[in-house]
């Protein structure tokens, strides 16, 4: 009874506010309509209306899935200081990170399904009704451990705000173990996306055992450069609040995992570079060109350069202070590392593909609407999900106050 | 009657003698059972053959010296600073060509006579691995002569047009 | 076996329910997709199908081509013959890169005419260069070939005993059969591509589109491993031409080569050709650094 009240009055909240979240809701839906049309044109002919290739297999959509497999990881950042050190400042604010990783990992999976050539035959993939092919694929590892992740993040998620809005204290028992379990959870998604690519040997390009190290150090740097940009629209937008120490502590872990991604990326380029062998290719592709096609090398330089600058900025206590240039910094690592899971991850892989032919791939308008698609779904999502967190927590949205207006509304 | 019978029996051992003999003389002893071959007829020009219909009546002149009046489209480019038409065409018999030590043989047998110096690839050519089978990979295969795949007086396999490259992969899309 | 199919059965029984409840939003939806009734959108993985279960499907697909194509169409499901591993020789030193394998491959196996799928990629390499994929080319235009500094490298499947691409395959829609013939079951194929990128050898062909065969050009004699028409949005390759060569004809590529460098048979019989070529050639697998064990053997 209490958990359907919980449920209408979250409803409730996603429906109601002011014009600018109307106009902001609406915008969303226009996307999602837009960018759906073009899906639908995709389901209808078929992939052809993208620019994959059998050369170039994968592209924008498996590269989006990526970058937002990261981004889900990246939620528990805030967990470890704020369940593990017991740090309160940003204890208050974990379930922003979860509510992240819930919407991210909803997106990754729609950027998987866009990308399958038969989607209605998803149910192959759910055991026993169909055959998983576990433990031998590493899509399967992926497909159990996203689940997972998805349904422990949303359960938490779920139970904090329940417990928030029927003003009860949450068993603490139960729950410390279940956001504990969220931290192997975040590297394990992140792993096994990485295993992914890691394990292929015939590319070159992401056979390095570096792969899931690196996928994490810059999923510890975009995830929360996302997040604090999040937060300070919130603080703008909403009653949310959060305490400077905390986005100073945030800022401090990011320049940390900043040094750990710069680092591995400098040592995968040192190796292929000094070994010169014919893997190189990849790279130079990448940051030279190849035969006249530079398609890729802005965007190389630019995540790198971005990322440098970052760094820079993060490390630097002062700069790190000002909100100016962490917003700048954390505008620049996001950008940085989009760029590298999103464009320089996936094509250079391909290109030259395996049998040294280079085709050059730059994803088609229908791929860009796909995928508008569903990033509007996704901040829809968190839109949503944020909202009822901030009139909950920041608002004072629970079972009392309803009663209370109800109450009120008899006596008038 | 009994010499009939008789004839009958002859017929039929020479038959078997026969079937059993002509795969033998090709592919000697580790010659699989399954296998038979089957040549099919040589790449005679048309209207040719067989040769003594025109050089019955044709006195043989063993001389060395270049074709003028007739066969003048063939040009010789098989050593042939050290050879000439009978060398392997024979004189007396034109039906038949000869081998070096004078044996002479049928135009479907040809293959021994370039084996003589091409004895590797005669050999390669009977594994199966030179030259081309078709039919079954486990049963009866069709094999070609050498003659074939190669011009027996220009035997250098001739170029030809390729067929058309595969399109772009990015054709009919944006 | 037996506790297997109750085991099945009941799991059909129980998911009967949950079936039919998708089954009305999904059949619809499936016109969008690939599968064009319900019957073939809850059809279960082939290898995991009794005899009888096979022959329904086979019986149902040979009506939906022969009036798709309005020819007699027999689907094939026969099983690897006893004692058999296929292996493939090709003579590096004869190939000329005429191409006439390409389009006899495609006329054989019902590959898309447009958009193209070709199973079989010929590479022109320099003959100072030796083989150096980097430095190939597919899309070689010429007069007459052999060019006279280059020599021809044809790729297809390479059957590797050791497949990468079967082994990320996360539903088990592709495996190697036990004449070593790596085939894909087109109706369990989801598509998401993951054996294309781990492929070393870009013999994973992903139908794009909706395949496109002329109906006066369709090869009615299939296999369903093989040459039968495929939906859009799956994977095919080369089966060494599974519909031949378990009726015992060499592959069609095989047949057609001019120059007789294509090579087929079966490698547990000591007096084959193939093995033939193993004892007494020179032979090279490409990319053998990978550990994939070819069994398509380059010779010169």
């Amino acid at each position: 009874m209490k958990f359907i009240n919980f449920i209408k009055e979250s409803s409730k909240v996603i429906l109601k506010g002011n014009k600018y979240y109307y106009a902001w809701i609406s915008s969303l839906f226009l996307l999602i309509v837009w960018g759906g049309l073009g899906y639908f044109e995709q389901l209808k002919s078929g992939l052809a209306v993208t620019n994959m290739n059998d050369s170039i297999s994968w592209g924008f959509y498996i590269g989006n899935f990526t970058f937002l497999v990261g981004v889900a990881a990246a939620a528990i950042l805030l967990v470890i200081p704020a369940y593990i050190y017991h740090w309160k400042p940003i204890k208050e604010i974990t379930i922003f990170g979860e509510i992240l990783a819930v919407s991210a990992v909803i997106m990754a999976l729609g950027f998987v399904i866009v990308d399958m050539g038969g989607p209605f035959r998803l149910w192959h993939m759910i055991p026993f009704i169909g055959l998983l092919n576990f433990p031998d694929s590493l899509l399967a590892w992926d497909s159990i451990v996203l689940s997972l992740y998805f349904l422990l993040n949303l359960f938490i998620v779920t139970y904090l705000l329940y417990m928030h809005f029927i003003k009860k204290d949450y068993n603490k028992k139960i729950f410390d173990k279940l956001i504990l379990l969220s931290i192997p959870m975040a590297i394990s998604i992140h792993t096994v996306t990485a295993f992914l690519f890691n394990g292929i040997a015939a590319r070159p390009y992401w056979n390095s055992a570096l792969l899931a190290p690196k996928f994490i150090a810059s999923a510890f740097c975009s995830g929360p450069a996302v997040l604090l940009i999040l937060f300070q629209i919130l603080k703008k937008t909403t009653k949310f609040d959060i305490k400077q120490e905390a986005i100073e502590k945030i800022a401090e872990l990011m320049a940390y995992s900043m040094f750990l991604y710069l680092f591995m990326f400098f040592s995968e380029i040192f190796k292929e570079v000094y070994s010169g062998t014919h893997h190189l290719v990849h790279l130079k592709y990448l940051f030279l060109g190849v035969k006249g096609h530079t398609d890729l090398v802005i965007y190389a330089w630019a995540s790198i350069i971005f990322s440098i600058v970052a760094f820079v900025l993060f490390l630097i206590p002062k700069t790190r202070m000002n909100v100016i240039t962490l917003n700048i910094g954390a505008i620049l690592i996001f950008i940085g590392v989009y760029i590298e899971k999103g464009i320089a991850l996936i094509i250079p892989g391909f290109s030259p593909d395996s049998l040294g032919q280079l085709h050059i791939y730059k994803p088609s308008m229908i791929e860009i609407r796909t995928s508008v698609m569903i990033f509007s779904l996704g901040f829809l999502l968190f839109t949503f999900l944020s909202k009822i967190a901030v009139e909950i927590i920041f608002e004072n949205l629970n079972i009392n106050s309803i009663k209370a207006e109800t109450g009120t509304d008899q006596n008038s | 009657m009994a010499t009939i019978q008789k004839n009958i029996y002859i017929f039929f051992m020479a038959l078997i003698f026969i079937l059993l003999i002509i795969p033998n003389t090709i592919f000697g002893d580790n010659e699989k059972k399954e296998t038979l071959i089957q040549v099919p007829p040589p790449p005679f020009s048309e209207d040719i053959f067989p040769c003594s219909e025109c050089h019955s009546d044709m006195e043989p002149n063993p001389e060395r010296r270049v074709l003028e009046e007739m066969h003048d489209d063939i040009i010789l480019k098989h050593d042939e600073n050290n050879r000439w038409c009978l060398d392997c065409h024979d004189l007396k018999n034109r039906d038949k060509l000869h081998l070096a030590n004078g044996k002479l043989i049928d135009f479907t047998e040809s293959y021994k006579l370039c084996g003589q110096c091409h004895g590797p690839k005669l050999r390669e050519w009977k594994n199966g691995v030179h030259g081309k089978r078709t039919g079954y990979w486990n049963g009866k295969k069709t094999y070609l002569l050498c003659a074939h795949c190669h011009n027996p007086h220009s035997p250098k396999y001739k170029k030809m047009k390729p067929e058309p490259a595969p399109d772009d992969p990015m054709k009919g899309r944006r | 076996m037996s506790d297997n199919k109750t085991i099945e059965k009941k799991e059909s029984r129980r998911t009967f329910l949950k079936k039919t409840a998708l089954a009305s939003t999904f059949a619809t939806l499936a016109a969008c997709g690939s599968d064009s009734s319900w019957e073939e959108f809850f059809q279960k993985n082939f290898k995991t199908l009794d005899d009888d279960d096979k022959n329904k499907i086979i019986k149902r697909l040979e009506k939906k081509y022969t009036e798709k194509y309005g020819k007699k169409f027999s689907v094939s499901g026969k099983d690897p013959i006893d004692d058999t591993l296929f292996g493939y020789g090709l003579d590096i030193s004869r190939c000329i890169g005429c191409r006439k394998c390409v389009y006899a491959c495609v006329e054989e196996n019902n590959q898309s005419r447009d958009p193209q799928i070709h199973w079989i990629t010929v590479l022109e390499m320099a003959k100072d260069k030796g083989v150096d994929l980097f430095h190939s080319h597919a899309d070689y235009e010429r007069e007459l070939v052999p060019d006279d500094d280059h020599f021809y490298f044809p790729v297809a499947c390479q059957q590797c005993e050791n497949p990468p691409c079967t082994k990320v395959c996360p539903v088990g829609a592709t495996w190697k059969e036990k004449d070593g013939i790596v085939v894909v079951d087109y109706n369990w194929c989801i598509g998401c591509r993951f054996c294309m990128a781990a492929c070393p050898y870009g013999a994973r062909h992903f139908n794009w589109a909706e395949p496109n065969v002329p109906k006066d050009e369709i090869n009615p004699e299939t296999h369903y491993y093989g040459n039968r028409p495929r939906p859009k949005g799956v994977v095919e390759k080369c089966t060494f031409c599974v519909q031949r060569v378990r009726e015992g004809l060499y592959p069609s590529c095989v047949e057609i080569c001019p120059v007789g460098a294509r090579k087929f048979g079966n490698l547990l019989d000591p007096d084959s050709e193939i093995r033939y070529i193993l004892k007494h050639k020179r032979v090279l697998v490409l990319k053998e650094e990978l550990n994939t064990q070819p069994k398509f053997y380059y010779f010169y």
